[in-house]
């Protein structure tokens, strides 16, 4: 094609294409600016489930919980004007690639040619219904949920019992200290964030919530919850035999990724995401990458060079607000000014007085050493490494090095780092990171590959395998 | 050029202008060596890289310079004066874990979440006292932005801050120009005259080190008003800070306080009115200021670079390897201009993007008082370009202070048509 003739392809577009985002927190708000900053001026429709403009959620679990700012106060900042068609409080149920529309769950079909899914994920529910379902039970997600645990704090209960000791789990539990609320944790694993740091951060983690004043069980689970005649709260069972009486149970359990929506759409979505190019171009059932249908946010799963191109799903609000201007920017351009979406992973968490910050992908590792600061002053840098190259570090109140921790990722550098000049640590032996062992391969989605002839395999799920 | 010419130019006074086109040519190795043991930085991705490294030491008794000292006859003037500046560690002049401890202890009586309300609460004071000083230059239509206006507000601001009496200024700031002069990093530190200047400095730098301690002394006896006190009266965790070395640390407050404030000011009006169309651009959008400001601290930032820094092991960065025991400068204004990192990096855009530059370091050093200074040029800008009406610059460039690392006019002159009533 020649070059106006391409010119006039992209100015049309931008034009009178039609764009839809589905999911209308930061990704999606970041996408929207980023659509209308490179002169798309075409209809716009963000569509989100939740009746509140686009809000932040990292304070939800901290500032909120703790009372310093109203849950209805987070709203995001707006780095421009937007004009869209705002659909909030409708969800999406449904995309339909034949005809390139979505549907809405008030039954409502919204057309468009190109889509960006920006759904993100939800709080994993407590997984008995009957007992989820109890006064004094709380997830923590949205800004409304964040109201309801806040008050719930506020009314000064007796014992708060938080299961699952994440990064969310552990500041909730941090914040409940620092109101001077009774509060148990109890996690499965051996320690607090060992999901994401390992069990040598996780004892560290352990100590500070010990020295808190919070009563950490680990190696246990909450096996029920009962409740008094009104249906609230009073009691849990744990897996180690004793019961806990409680006020208020707050189920840390991780997320679930909304891709039900998707079901059907011949999309290579699942529990485990969206999957993409490192472009956030969306690929089909077959691995085929679509053109039309982009992700972003903590959905989005897409290879990343510097961890042998798996497929990495970033859970982390960095990935949500640049992601989403990449995935925007490449829906209005052709391939040549196409970009590609590789953030270093990095991740922020305050809790027990410690500014926590991370750079990397931890699981990805098998070792762990200290490089500097000191660990009984909770300040100290720490890099995991694997068949000697650096791929993750953590910081606890020394965030200011993470800079060099993440130059050194970016290149691979050898593992263990060289030794500073100063503020030895004791020991710099590299040693076990202690993350625990992959759990079973997921059972659902199952994939499998139809058709005889060679110009007509593809992938179908198989839905008769599909658990719950 | 080769590197140590280029830097000598550089450092030479009647370069002082603008040495920028012999960090042009440094910047050719982004690090190089100019000395048995001195390597300059010029390079943006580079500084960046050692601003970060663990392994460079900012502890000024581990840096050669020190060294060079104490093994020579007739030492080095830079050598000396280093010394003097820190002969009791102050946090630019240390590493951690006792750098973060002198930080944290100050920050607490400065900064949130301790003390939150400090700079906020300057504004007004600030603000009244600008008015104050074009208010003096109404009915004239001259004024040197340094002496008339750029220094007062600073000044008054720091000593309210740490609480050393306005009264003593005129005693301090002779004894500061008097230090700053004799710290002279560049060939004419040798000459007669050099030696002169760095003899009378060293007087200086003792008498003002005499002054501040004997302030602090007394804030020990009888707590008073600013940080001073508070911090050698502090109840926090790290405890209070010893005497000593809060005299050292305030030596550092009270020079970094406001001379790289005033220079910043000083280059914020030179640059506007050097740039045609800008100042009526800030004041048609004057939320640009902010950005403007930035953009003026990477093209003349108020720090040029800080020469305490040295390799604690031998360190491999843009090509070079810098030998373990060698003066590392970070050449903060050369690297602002590395078109690696700024397309037309000579430019002034103040609607530049990205515009991450070194104007306050980078770092566990970045500056400590960044949010103030932040504060005091932007009130300072803006109430310049809301009253003084069709601004002109009455030399360019403007004659400078002798110091490369604290650069800044020594006057800066400008002829207006009148100053219009405060509103």
């Amino acid at each position: 094609m020649r070059a106006e003739l391409i010119a006039d392809v992209v100015a049309e577009f931008k034009a009178y294409g039609r764009i839809v985002i589905v999911g209308a927190s930061l990704a999606g708000l970041r996408a929207a600016e980023t659509l209308r900053d490179e002169g798309f001026t075409g209809p716009l429709t963000i569509i989100g489930d939740e009746k509140q403009e686009p809000y932040d959620r990292p304070p939800l679990s901290k500032q909120v919980l703790k009372g310093l700012a109203r849950a209805d106060h987070t709203l995001l900042p707006r780095m421009r004007k937007v004009d869209a068609d705002w659909r909030l409080g409708v969800a999406a149920t449904g995309l339909d690639r034949r005809v390139k529309q979505v549907r809405l769950a008030d039954g409502e079909q919204v057309p468009f040619d190109r889509l960006l899914i920006a759904t993100g994920t939800r709080s994993r529910p407590w997984f008995n219904p009957q007992e989820a379902a109890l006064e004094g039970v709380f997830t923590l997600r949205t800004a409304d949920d964040a109201g309801r645990l806040r008050a719930a704090l506020a009314a000064g209960p007796g014992r708060v019992l938080i299961v699952g000791a994440g990064f969310i789990g552990s500041e909730m539990a941090s914040v409940c200290r620092e109101l001077g609320l009774a509060v148990t944790v109890a996690e499965r694993a051996e320690g607090p964030l060992v999901g994401a740091l390992g069990g040598v951060i996780g004892d560290i983690a352990a100590e500070m919530q010990r020295d808190h004043g919070v009563d950490l069980r680990t190696g246990v689970s909450v096996e029920a919850l009962e409740g008094d005649a009104q249906g609230h709260v009073r009691r849990a069972r744990l897996s180690d035999g004793t019961t806990l009486d409680v006020d208020v149970v707050v189920a840390s359990l991780g997320s679930i990724r909304n891709t039900e929506w998707l079901e059907g759409a011949g999309l290579a979505s699942g529990r485990w995401g969206v999957a993409c190019d490192a472009g956030c171009r969306v690929f089909d059932i077959n691995g085929v990458v679509t053109d039309s249908i982009f992700v972003a946010g903590d959905i989005a799963r897409a290879p990343h060079v510097l961890y042998d191109y798996q497929f990495l799903v970033q859970e982390h609000w960095d990935n949500a607000d640049v992601g989403g201007r990449v995935a925007a920017h490449n829906m209005v351009s052709l391939e040549p000014q196409r970009r590609p979406h590789l953030p270093l992973p990095a991740f922020w968490s305050g809790q027990f007085g410690v500014n926590i910050k991370g750079v990397g992908v931890g699981p990805f590792a098998d070792e762990i050493v200290i490089t500097q600061g000191s660990v009984t002053d909770r300040r100290f840098a720490a890099a995991y490494g694997r068949n000697g190259r650096i791929v993750a570090a953590v910081t606890f109140n020394h965030g200011k090095w993470l800079e060099y921790y993440g130059a050194l990722i970016e290149r691979s550098a050898p593992f263990p780092p060289p030794p500073p000049g100063y503020d030895h640590p004791d020991g710099m032996q590299p040693m076990p990171a202690r993350f625990p062992t992959p759990g079973a391969p997921t059972g659902w989605p199952d994939v499998v590959l139809t058709g005889h002839d060679p110009t007509e395999r593809g992938a179908e799920y198989e839905y008769r395998t599909k658990k719950r | 050029m080769r590197p140590e010419i280029a830097w000598a130019e550089a450092m030479k006074f009647e370069n002082r202008h603008d040495p920028y086109r012999f960090f042009d040519e440094l910047r050719k190795t982004p690090v190089a060596r100019v000395a048995d043991d001195i390597y300059v930085v010029t390079g943006y991705w580079e500084l960046l890289a050692l601003a970060h490294d663990p392994r460079v030491s900012s502890d000024i008794s581990r840096s050669p310079l020190q060294a060079k000292r104490a093994a020579a006859q007739e030492p080095p003037p830079e050598a000396e004066h280093l010394t003097a500046y820190g002969r009791q560690p102050s946090m630019i002049m240390s590493d951690p874990p006792y750098h973060d401890r002198a930080r944290r202890q100050a920050m607490r009586q400065f900064g949130p979440p301790h003390s939150p309300d400090l700079i906020p609460s300057m504004e007004p004071g600030i603000e009244r006292l600008c008015n104050e000083l074009l208010g003096k230059a109404a009915g004239k239509t001259r004024i040197d932005i340094v002496d008339e206006y750029g220094y007062r507000v600073p000044v008054t601001v720091i000593c309210k801050i740490l609480g050393v009496p306005l009264e003593d200024e005129k005693a301090f700031h002779a004894w500061i120009f008097d230090f700053m002069a004799g710290l002279d990093l560049g060939p004419e530190a040798a000459t007669e005259e050099g030696k002169v200047r760095a003899a009378k400095g060293r007087e200086s730098t003792a008498a003002l080190t005499e002054y501040l301690r004997g302030l602090i002394d007394g804030y020990v006896r009888k707590p008073g008003e600013g940080l001073l006190s508070r911090l050698v009266n502090d109840d926090g965790p790290d405890g209070p800070m010893a005497p000593p070395e809060a005299a050292a640390n305030a030596l550092l407050l009270l020079i970094a306080g406001h001379d790289s404030t005033v220079n910043t000011i000083s280059h914020c009006v030179l640059t506007l009115l050097r740039n045609p169309g800008s100042v009526e651009l800030l004041r048609r959008r004057p939320g640009l200021i902010p950005r403007a400001i930035e953009e003026v601290l990477r093209l003349q930032s108020a720090v040029q670079f800080f020469p305490s820094r040295s390799a604690t092991a031998d360190i491999e960065v843009g090509g070079t390897v810098i030998p373990e025991g060698s003066a590392i400068f970070l050449m903060y204004g050369a690297a602002n201009r590395d078109p690696g990192r700024f397309p037309d990096p000579g430019r002034f855009d103040p609607e530049r993007r990205a515009n991450e530059h070194f104007g306050w370091g980078s770092g566990i050093h970045t500056c400590f008082g960044g949010p103030l200074a932040r504060l005091e040029v932007n009130v300072a800008l803006e109430v310049f370009l809301q009253r003084v009406e069709n601004p002109r610059l009455v030399v360019d460039p403007p004659p400078y202070r002798r110091n490369q690392i604290f650069r800044g006019p020594q006057h800066l002159f400008i002829d207006y048509d009148r100053i219009r009533e405060h509103s």
